[in-house]
């Protein structure tokens, strides 16, 4: 089981999402799919068309930033970053 | 008692001013998690659907069916997912019509929900159109680009809708999106023509009248007037500071009457001379008259855009406008006083308002 840390904005937007989950996928585009399954639209929040993660939406696999491809091996930490930017 | 509820998109979220008279109004807001809010409706039923855009989290529409207590949102279909690579950036515009929400979107395209905004489907991204070829290259487009500014459904049948491609054209179709037509005869462009002149035409704010073949058009040069339903175009702009501006808003039972905010072209694009003032003309753009009574009068550095300004339906009509620097400004009597309902907002991105129940 890998543990996906969320962004604190994505919560307000599905009912009882945690800021962190356990997710059993092979990679990052299945972590957010699985995601996507147990809250219909958070996929929406995180990837653009291709599918491509969105401009402003990071993710670091066990502290490297990765892609949506990015392999995700079992008891690691999957990051969902809100890239630091705005005002 | 029916009550007025004005319904202010701004950058950081939804704002509802409340008010049973149009005299006292209650705020309220930040609403839908403070993201970017570029248009936002009320339709028969009383339900309100904001189209948000997030720089993180994409493009979704809120909807809210007890005005504004609580709230979903939802952006199922609302993608380009296999056509041809576009990418949905924001979603900028919204109409209801025929049982349907319309949303609007760059890239340029229409988007429509039968389900009251649970699910959305794609209508058009206008192919054939003239210009389509060019719209969605970013080279081309000036930097906030809205695409589909604005859809304008007919009431006569779901099949006919007009809309604006920003920095392009207003389009019909006929055939609910399947074809579409230019509609810029007669209007001007103050820079090189594109392949096909049709179009090419910087269309800011289309204003219906009260007579369905009158029309009003703030442009990006100049203020324009249709009277065979928006299909050629008259130039009116003489008599008003300025060729450019974004709001506009007509008279709910006079085709003659019809208001506008010209502002600085260029980078300021506020008021000129630092003063506020909506203009109206009585005679369809033959004349025009400054309103300033409890409009700032000095030092008043603001901007309007091109959904900011909006009237109610009652008789006794309300005109209000919302600007750049987050102030709401109220009229009923026809523009001739002003009063300012809100100050401190953030900047305002459309204004409109309902009467509910």
């Amino acid at each position: 089981m890998a543990d996906v840390h969320l962004p604190s904005t994505l919560r307000p937007l599905f009912a009882d999402l945690p800021r962190h989950v356990d997710v059993d996928a092979p990679t990052v585009l299945d972590a957010i799919a699985e995601l996507d399954r147990r809250w219909p639209g958070l996929r929406d929040r995180l990837c653009q068309e291709g599918p491509s993660l969105r401009r402003h939406i990071h993710v670091y696999v066990d502290g490297e930033r990765g892609d949506l491809a990015t392999e995700v091996p079992p008891n690691a930490r999957l990051e969902v970053i809100a890239a630091i930017s705005g005002g | 008692m029916p009550k007025t509820v004005l319904l202010v998109g701004t950058r950081k979220g939804l704002f509802l001013l409340e008010s049973d008279d149009r005299r006292d109004w209650n705020l309220r807001g930040p609403l839908c998690e403070s993201w970017p809010i570029y248009n936002a409706i009320i339709d028969e039923s009383g339900t309100i659907y904001a189209a948000a855009a997030s720089e993180w989290l994409g493009s979704s529409v809120w909807r809210s069916s007890d005005l504004g207590e609580t709230w979903t949102q939802s952006s199922e279909g609302l993608n380009y997912e296999g056509v041809d690579g576009l990418k949905l950036n924001k979603i900028s515009s919204l109409a209801t019509g025929h049982g349907k929400l319309y949303v609007g979107a760059e890239s340029v395209g229409l988007f429509e929900s039968t389900d009251e905004g649970k699910t959305f489907s794609l209508v058009s991204t206008l192919d054939g159109a003239p210009g389509r070829e060019v719209w969605n290259d970013p080279a081309m487009q000036p930097p906030g680009h809205l695409g589909l500014s604005a859809i304008l459904p007919y009431p006569d049948s779901p099949d006919h809708i007009r809309v604006i491609v920003q920095g392009n054209s207003t389009f019909d179709t006929n055939d609910g999106g399947k074809t579409w037509e230019p509609r810029n005869k007669g209007l001007r462009r103050d820079w090189p023509p594109p392949p096909n002149e049709e179009v090419g035409f910087c269309v800011h704010k289309l204003a219906p009248s009260p007579d369905p073949e009158r029309w009003y058009q703030q442009n990006h040069v100049g203020m324009w007037r249709s009277d065979d339903g928006g299909t050629s175009w008259t130039e009116i702009t003489e008599g008003l500071p300025s060729e450019f501006g974004f709001a506009a808003a007509a008279h709910p039972q006079d085709r003659d009457t019809f208001y506008c905010i010209p502002l600085d072209p260029g980078h300021g694009r506020t008021m000129p001379d630092g003063q506020a003032a909506v203009w109206r003309t009585r005679d369809a753009g033959s004349s025009w008259q400054k309103l300033t009574n409890g409009l700032p009068d000095r030092d008043a550095y603001v901007g309007v855009l091109r959904d900011g300004m909006v009237r109610d339906d009652q008789d006794d009509f309300g005109l209000y406008f919302g600007t750049s620097t987050g102030q709401i400004f109220a009229s009923l009597d026809e523009g001739d006083s002003w009063t300012e309902l809100s100050d401190y907002l953030p900047p305002i991105q459309s204004v409109r308002v309902a009467t509910v129940a």
